[in-house]
């Protein structure tokens, strides 16, 4: 019994390390976009990119660290994110984020 | 000069605003014993009104949400500061916390804490102060 618990939790670590190397690795392809993107909106897709993969990353830290204290800030980041990225987007396209007067 | 259309981001804003403010009143009320509580809640409820005026425009979320963000401020700072004198009332020293178990018809048997009241006059404070800020500045004139 033991024996497979503890053949699951080797299984469960190294799939979490292979994970944590993944997302490491798009983080920075993403950073290497955003420093070198020719255009802006290039910088905020790559940016909203970054914010799901900083979901997923504080998901899979719940996940090593066995704590659930994870979950409202994983749910903070995706809010965040799509306000963030719905600004830039207003910026790009009309110049003003909160217009005074809509038609 | 073409005309654009937010069908699309004012379908999902409303959507997601409710969403929003959902989760603002769970991190308000869970901030007791797990993480949350004024602070952040007041910044998601103002993250809501954001996203309603983004989406929106100024004049028709004035319209609909007929608050002045300035007087919230004072009204925050007022409960905080009655929560904290209330305690005098008992003989306490000021700022005590207590909490007690009670039983409701529905819901049973809950423990509601005195720093619950605390945490909304924080609350209040923190929207009052984010939507001063943001409103202000979206709204100057050149």
């Amino acid at each position: 019994m033991t024996n497979i618990l503890t053949a699951t939790d080797n299984i469960l670590q190294i799939t979490l390390m292979i994970s944590f190397i993944g997302i490491a690795l798009s983080l920075a392809l993403l950073l290497y976009r955003v420093i070198t993107g020719p255009t802006q909106p290039e910088r905020a897709v790559a940016l909203d990119a970054i914010g799901i993969n900083l979901m997923g990353l504080a998901g899979l830290m719940s996940i090593y660290l066995v704590t659930t204290k994870l979950n409202d800030v994983i749910l903070l980041i995706g809010i965040l994110a799509f306000l963030s990225t719905l600004a830039i987007a207003k910026y790009l396209e009309k110049g003003v984020i909160i217009d005074r007067d809509v038609d | 000069m073409y005309k654009t259309n937010d069908l699309i981001l004012r379908t999902t804003a409303s959507l997601i605003a409710f969403i929003l403010l959902g989760f603002a009143v769970y991190l308000l009320l869970a901030g007791h014993n797990s993480p949350g509580g004024g602070f952040v809640g007041g910044l998601m409820t103002s993250g809501a009104i954001l996203l309603m005026n983004m989406a929106y425009g100024l004049e028709v979320v004035r319209k609909v949400l007929p608050i002045n963000f300035v007087n919230l401020i004072p009204i925050g700072l007022a409960v905080a500061i009655g929560t904290s004198v209330g305690s005098f009332l008992f003989q306490q020293p000021f700022l005590s916390q207590t909490y007690g178990y009670f039983k409701f018809p529905i819901l049973g048997e809950i423990e509601l804490a005195t720093a619950m009241l605390f945490d909304l006059g924080v609350y209040l404070t923190v929207v009052g102060v984010m939507m001063t800020i943001i409103l202000s500045i979206a709204n100057d004139t050149e």
